[in-house]
């Protein structure tokens, strides 16, 4: 997905961006309203994540002059705010989700996914190997005729394979990606995932092979 | 220690009491003075007439002075009261007829002959008290000049019971006008003090978060009370909006350097491959998650309380505020493959309440469930209508209770004994059984059955 970060510290922009381009998402980064439009004039975007404390103006105010002017990017508001009267007004103002400052980014990924779900965003994501053509966006693989929906952790965990075919990836990396920091997860449970991924990937040709004492790696044929 | 102040009404009826008191004395003093001597006044009159009469009876003569006593001159004495009348007639300072030891007046003789009118006065005689009338007049006798005083007496007792009479007349008048100024003292000093209490009442029932400056009509003299009142409300009002600004920017400047922790932490933890160094990262995320899950709700909480307050109540439809907050969660749910199943939102129900403080209720009904539920399990929420109630159920397949029950979990950050490494501030439930409370709903906890806890919140219908 192709981003515009909206933020005005120059350290949390740093790292949200560096943390999306891990995902492998692109990143435009915006610290003041006039660079906002700037970048918006000069590219589009999958969506706006936007500060509501900016040095020239309130977030807020630029949202809903986006939503009269009727441009429609998907923006989801990052506030410090936790409040829910303000939680209700950002909606309120055409936002099409928040999240609160710190996020958990895998939740942050989620929203954005579901927002540009809701949108019917016909984005150029789907990724075709061997046989198997992947739809993040909805959740679904094709193999052949066949439409297989993935519930989250399949989805995610082929998301995280797909994006370097053949590279062998860690059980930490992939742990890390796919439970939350607050669970204590064994092996074990990634066993499940790849188990049950191995049955929806079926017929395709596409194989997740297991590298005894290492981790995973999406090979073909 | 100080002395407690006087209640104004108190000290205005004591003083209006007590002006009432003394004028009730003065009436009734003086009506006995001028009743007495109205009584006092008819007698002399009468007593006159009839010195008078027997004055002029008086005859001189060669041997002596003589005298034919008028007797109707008694007679209009004794009609006015049964009093005793006596008379003394002396002749040249001589007793000449009557008794003669009536007391003679204090002037002498020459005085009283030289006056035409009758000198009165009052002196003890025999038993009783006396007035007496004396007038005197020079009779020749051979053709030499004799002073002779004609005194007439009367007793008293009628004039004493006219009297006792009047005085009990203008006792009762003294106490009637008393009692009428005591009436209209207390009417006073309540007709008085009704602003005070007025403005006392319209301040009273405001709501603690009402700050909008005192406008009630009140008299001059409350003026400078109401503006200091409202000197206090601006500057209350002023500290409040600058703590609410305070939070606000505290909220800012606390949670956007979290925010950094938290993604520097998660892109270390990516690129780290030591065991230790990613225990510690991890650790640090939690960390992260736990301190902003707790400013969350602490700001939540406030929230709540600060709303409850003065409950801005209005019609409420439950089943779109149950399906935006539903789908809000949808992608955290998402994240542990759990399914969110919401039932009972197709028709609207309605409830009167404060909008924000019944979707914080629920967000935070849904996070518990969310938290607590094991992966790939399913949330069921749902809407019904039982009796006059609307009822919100979220059962989940979790942990369940440990045997702790609603009232017990809605305490101040307590947390289930089972609760184990899940991230919480404790303040969750609390929240929900406030917001319960304040809009006259119900919350309750019950274990589910096959397992899990199942959370009912229900609302009074509108």
């Amino acid at each position: 997905m192709r981003f515009l970060l909206v933020e005005d510290n120059a350290d949390l922009a740093a790292s949200v961006a560096e943390r999306l381009r891990l995902d492998g998402h692109g990143v435009d980064r915006a610290a003041t309203l006039a660079e906002t439009r700037d970048c918006l004039a000069a590219a589009s975007y999958d969506l706006i994540l936007l500060d509501i404390s900016l040095p020239d103006g309130d977030g807020r105010d630029f949202l809903a002059a986006e939503r009269r002017a009727g441009r429609d990017t998907p923006i989801i508001v990052m506030t410090a705010r936790a409040a829910v009267v303000d939680r209700v007004d950002v909606l309120d103002l055409g936002a099409d989700d928040y999240v609160t400052k710190p996020f958990d980014f895998a939740e942050l990924e989620a929203r954005c996914r579901a927002v540009l779900r809701r949108r019917g965003v016909a984005l150029q994501t789907v990724q075709q190997f061997a046989g198997l053509i992947f739809n993040p966006l909805n959740a679904t693989v094709r193999v052949g005729d066949e439409l297989r929906e993935l519930r989250n952790r399949e989805l995610r965990l082929l998301e995280i394979l797909m994006a370097a075919p053949g590279r062998i990836f860690s059980k930490n990396q992939i742990c890390d990606r796919l439970f939350s920091y607050a669970e204590s997860v064994t092996d074990n449970a990634i066993e499940v995932y790849v188990g049950r991924l191995r049955r929806k990937l079926d017929g395709s040709g596409a194989r997740i092979e297991t590298v005894r004492g290492i981790g995973y790696r999406l090979t073909a044929p | 220690m100080r002395r407690a102040a006087l209640s104004l009404r108190l000290r205005l009826v004591i003083q209006l009491f007590g002006i009432a008191a003394v004028l009730a004395i003065v009436l009734y003093l003086t009506v006995r003075t001028v009743a007495d001597q109205a009584a006092e006044a008819t007698q002399d009159g009468v007593l006159g007439a009839a010195t008078l009469a027997i004055a002029e009876r008086l005859q001189g003569g060669e041997v002596g002075v003589g005298l034919d006593l008028p007797y109707e001159a008694f007679s209009i004495l004794g009609s006015i009261s049964a009093d005793r009348v006596f008379y003394r007639i002396d002749a040249d300072g001589v007793p000449l007829t009557g008794y003669d030891d009536l007391p003679r007046p204090d002037q002498g003789g020459g005085e009283i002959a030289a006056s035409v009118a009758p000198v009165f006065y009052t002196r003890p005689f025999r038993d009783t008290e006396v007035r007496i009338a004396a007038v005197g007049r020079t009779v020749l006798v051979a053709r030499r000049p004799v002073p002779v005083m004609v005194m007439v007496a009367q007793t008293r007792q009628g004039q004493e019971a006219i009297a006792a009479r009047v005085a009990n007349r203008a006792a009762a008048l003294g106490l009637g006008s008393f009692a009428l100024a005591a009436a209209l003292s207390l009417l006073t000093a309540g007709s008085v003090l009704r602003p005070i209490n007025r403005l006392a009442e319209a301040v009273g029932r405001r709501g603690p978060n009402d700050l909008r400056a005192v406008d009630h009509p009140t008299p001059v003299e409350l003026r400078p009370l109401v503006f200091s009142l409202n000197g206090f409300i601006a500057r209350l009002r002023g500290a409040l909006s600058r703590t609410e600004t305070f939070i606000a920017e505290a909220a800012h400047h606390i949670r956007t350097p979290l925010a950094t922790v938290r993604a520097r932490a998660e892109i270390a933890l990516r690129q780290s491959r030591s065991e230790p160094t990613r225990e510690a990262l991890r650790a640090v995320i939690r960390a992260v998650e736990e301190s902003s899950r707790s400013a969350g709700q602490l700001l939540d909480h406030a929230t709540v309380i600060y709303r409850s307050d003065r409950l801005t109540e209005a019609p409420v439809d439950l089943a779109p505020l149950i399906d935006g907050v539903a789908a809000g969660f949808a992608p955290t749910a998402d994240l542990k493959d759990l399914a969110l199943r919401v039932a009972g939102t197709e028709a609207p129900v309605i409830v009167q309440g404060d909008r924000p403080l019944l979707e914080s209720a629920l967000r935070n009904l849904l996070d518990n469930a969310v938290k607590y539920s094991p992966e790939e399990t399913a949330i069921d929420l749902t809407l019904a209508r039982d009796g006059g109630q609307a009822v919100i159920t979220v059962a989940d397949r979790g942990r369940g209770l440990s045997g702790e029950g609603a009232a017990q979990l809605s305490e101040r950050f307590r947390r289930g004994s089972n609760a184990g490494d899940v991230v919480g501030s404790g303040l969750g439930l609390t929240i929900v059984s406030e917001v319960a409370a304040a809009h006259g709903g119900l919350f309750e906890l019950d274990e589910r059955e096959g397992g899990g806890t199942c959370a009912r919140f229900s609302l009074p219908l509108a």
